[in-house]
């Protein structure tokens, strides 16, 4: 390579270089998420085959985004998490025990007398105390995590069901449900709630010292411990966040269903893993990435819209995700092998 | 030649995509003899070795396993046909009995159903004729220490009638009397006329076990066939690096006897392993812990950094008393430690190396919490530059460099950080003869500017020639402490192993 050449190709690279912000960051998702587009596409293809017009509605989108944003929530949590090394199957448990007792008479008469956020704040308190004891138990009682959680799981249900007594609570506080029933420039503020969180998510996650701690506790926690970092508060950190998302999500199911229940969040735990990891977020940390987390939400969904708008069965439905798994985790591993090479 | 030819390797080439690892390997192995093969990391040598065992295919070249060409479509394959690999991360599976290890992959059966007592009984025979018959067939493989899973690999080896054995390295885990043992089961089985492919960094070895030396520098034989004890060492290392050493321990420059103590540990007690352990380091000063494997060496570091609790004793930095098993206030107070195991304690290995520097520094890359990528880009590129990480390129992967490499990469995390006090365990463990002089000397540069440096290796060698001053442990205690130039490697041996009466 003569010098001019080899000068020509580095003024090429510099700018290369000093592109950053957007279009890097969209680039980058996009690329490494290609797989996850197509699967989206081809989805939604299909909604469009074989539902047509029902499919491709406005009101039947945003639905869809609607259904998304609640088991959203909570899988950004799962992302950090699980990238964090670790994994919470008490989720839905949570997200059911903090749709109860925000919505118990006590705490929607205090609600009806100072000001619907008490909900909210209950809700929010509630989760977070949840994510903190199961992140106590896990870094500092040394409890694995699989069991910890699992515990929390039968607790936290159980809690909700003697609660409420296993009785549905209908929420009659008019300030909360017309706040969370509004839309803002025709987005309903579910969805933007779920944008904030997934958009802060991902800063979170990728541009502060906070998340790259949790790279490196999930990475190597041994390492990171001896790089000076303090895994066992930051683990308790990480639960702690997953439990304010699934409090943030109980306040919109709440709003969504305008009840809390001990039932609410069936199988969240299942779902939000289940997206995460389709994400290509690595099931055993130090690997993670909240827009794949977005994406595996919104396939979940879609494919439930879709299967729904053709009268399938749920168990239908159930075998279809149990197959898109599988698919997605055979094919992330291919694509890591090649990258690896 | 004296002895025909067991095995014969001919220009064999083994390329992966993007890189040629092997191109062009020659040499023999005579039934009986120590073969070593030397070479820097990243010259081809567990390539190679992967090529013998069968666990990779060469595209080119030939070779001829008791005269007939051969071709293994395995590891289990090569080792039915006699040629076995033991090698560096040893493969057991923890939690099985060594008799259960030994015969993994072929286990004696029929049916389906595997014969325990003849298993249990033909391991016996394997290791006594090992010379270990005090290893017991039914313990737990996790459960043995580390020179004893080697034995128990090696009797794995030679389940199938192995003719050839080939080491990765198996004195990189061994005391000085742990190798000695692994030497006097070589010869043993040399006697019986089964060839050992030897592979070391350490060149005293090469000479003490060797019989010939094969050279390999960037995947091509460089040299073959050379005698282990006449060809001169100087020639060795220029043949492997390509270039000329001279000294490989950097000249020391004597202690400022005025200089402030930087490290001062008193009467540290973990209530185990180690006790009542003073030990000072002045700014500027070197000092090295010698002692055994499981002398406690380890665990003082790592009780000192704040990783493992004490029981009782005090740490100082710059006269500050750090908070106990707190490695946070340790690195905050301006420690550093390059762990014993670099890839399990050290690395983020799936993570980038920029990453892996500014991890313990990332509050001084954050405003608000928020980091500041390019900058930790920069000065990562920085410090990568100025320590010759090769290949350059921060955003990397760790996993792929070679352990020098990866090692440098350790060290550059504390250099960041500017730190007053640098733990160093086994620093040059599984480096190559080339990095380790670079090493050596960027750990006198650190000393020189003002750095106190502790340095804890299972090579008296390195530790009297990198040390100003020297601890001998033994059994978690200081038995002696004094000048590195005061002593010499014989007299630390001795205070090593008194009492082990080897």
């Amino acid at each position: 390579m003569s010098e001019d050449t080899a000068a020509a190709v580095a003024k090429e690279k510099a700018p290369a270089v000093k592109e950053s912000g957007l279009s890097a960051l969209l680039g980058s998702a996009a690329g490494r998420n290609t797989g996850l587009v197509v699967a989206l596409v081809l989805l939604c293809l299909g909604g469009v085959v074989t539902a047509g017009d029902r499919f491709a509605d406005v009101d039947n989108l945003l639905t869809i985004l609607r259904l998304a944003a609640v088991i959203g929530v909570v899988s950004v949590g799962m992302t950090f998490v699980i990238t964090g090394g670790g994994i919470d199957l008490s989720v839905g448990a949570i997200v059911a025990l903090s749709s109860v007792w925000a919505t118990t008479l006590a705490t929607q008469g205090l609600a009806n007398d100072i000001h619907w956020i008490v909900i909210v704040l209950t809700a929010l308190l509630v989760g977070g105390a949840c994510g903190l004891v199961n992140g106590v138990l896990i870094a500092y009682g040394k409890v694995v995590a699989f069991i910890a959680t699992l515990a929390s799981l039968a607790a936290a249900r159980g809690l909700a069901e003697i609660i409420s007594n296993r009785k549905t609570q209908i929420v009659n506080v008019p300030g909360f449900t017309a706040f969370f029933d509004a839309s803002v420039l025709g987005v309903p503020v579910l969805v933007v709630i779920f944008a904030v969180v997934a958009a802060g998510g991902w800063v979170l996650l990728n541009r502060t010292t906070f998340g790259r701690r949790t790279f490196a506790v999930g990475g190597n926690p041994e390492a990171a411990r001896l790089a000076g970092i303090d895994v066992r508060r930051h683990t308790v950190m990480l639960y702690s966040l997953l439990g304010l998302c699934c409090g943030l999500a109980a306040v919109m199911l709440i709003a969504r269903t305008t009840t809390g229940s001990a039932t609410h969040g069936g199988l969240y735990e299942l779902d939000a893993i289940a997206a995460v990891v389709i994400g290509g977020t690595l099931l055993t940390g130090g690997r993670g990435t909240i827009a794949g987390t977005v994406f595996g939400v919104l396939i979940f969904t879609t494919l439930s819209n879709v299967f729904t708008l053709n009268n399938l069965s749920i168990s239908a439905q159930a075998v279809a995700k149990g197959a898109i798994i599988v698919v997605a985790v055979l094919l992330q591993q291919r694509l890591a092998r090649r990258s690896g090479a | 030649m004296t002895a025909p030819a067991l095995l014969s390797v001919r220009g064999v080439v083994k390329r992966f995509p993007g890189v040629t690892a092997l191109g062009g390997v020659d040499f023999d192995v005579r039934a009986g003899e120590v073969h070593c093969l030397l070479g820097q990391n990243g010259a081809g040598k567990s390539t190679l070795i992967k090529v013998l065992s069968g666990a990779h295919r060469p595209d080119e070249g030939e070779i001829r396993w008791r005269g007939e060409v051969v071709s293994f479509s395995g590891p289990t394959a090569a080792m039915r046909s006699g040629v076995a690999a033991i090698y560096q991360e040893l493969d057991l599976v923890a939690g099985l009995s060594v008799a259960d290890n030994v015969f993994l992959g072929h286990e004696l059966s029929t049916a389906g159903f595997t014969h325990r007592s003849e298993a249990r009984r033909r391991t016996r025979a394997l290791l006594d004729r090992l010379g270990h018959p005090d290893i017991s067939p039914d313990r737990d493989v996790g459960r043995l220490s580390v020179a004893h899973q080697q034995i128990v690999s090696m009797a794995r080896a030679l389940s199938l009638d192995g003719q050839l054995l080939i080491m990765d390295e198996p004195s990189a885990v061994l005391d000085p009397d742990e190798v000695r043992v692994l030497f006097g089961i070589i010869r043993e089985l040399t006697a019986q006329g089964v060839a050992v492919v030897y592979i070391s960094h350490r060149l005293a070895e090469i000479r003490e076990i060797g019989d010939r030396v094969t050279v390999l520098k960037d995947g091509r034989t460089v040299a073959t066939g050379l005698d282990a004890r006449e060809v001169r060492t100087p020639e060795l290392i220029g043949m492997m690096t390509g270039r000329v050493l001279e000294n490989v321990f950097p000249q020391r420059k004597p202690v400022d006897p005025a200089a402030p103590e930087v490290l001062c540990v008193r009467g540290l007690t973990d209530g185990d392993r180690f006790a009542e352990v003073d030990l000072t380091v002045h700014a500027g000063e070197v000092v090295g812990l010698a002692g055994l494997v499981g002398s406690g060496r380890s665990e003082i570091l790592e009780t000192i950094y704040g990783a493992r609790k004490s029981a009782g004793g005090t740490v100082e930095v710059d006269g500050r008393r750090l908070r106990r098993g707190s490695v946070g206030a340790a690195v905050r107070a301006g420690m550093g430690l390059c762990p014993e195991e670099r890839k399990s304690q050290g690395l983020l290995l799936d993570q980038a190396v920029y990453r892996n520097i500014t991890v313990s520094s990332l509050s001084a890359f954050a405003s608000f919490g928020f980091l500041d990528d390019r900058a930790e880009r920069d000065r990562a590129r920085g410090l990568t530059e100025a320590l010759d990480v090769r290949p350059a390129g921060v955003e990397r992967v760790v996993r792929g460099l070679s352990g020098g490499n990866q090692q440098k990469v350790v060290l550059a995390r504390w250099l960041l950080r500017e730190c007053r006090v640098l733990l160093l365990d086994e620093p040059t463990r599984g480096v190559d003869v080339g990095a380790r002089s670079e090493i050596y000397e960027l750990v006198r540069e650190l000393a020189d500017s003002g750095v106190a440096v502790v340095i804890v290796s299972s090579e008296v060698e390195e530790v009297l020639g990198l040390a100003d001053r020297v601890l001998v442990v033994r059994e978690g205690r200081v038995v002696h402490e004094g000048p590195a130039d005061e002593i010499d490697e014989s007299r630390v041996l001795d205070l090593v192993m008194e009492g082990h009466a080897a």
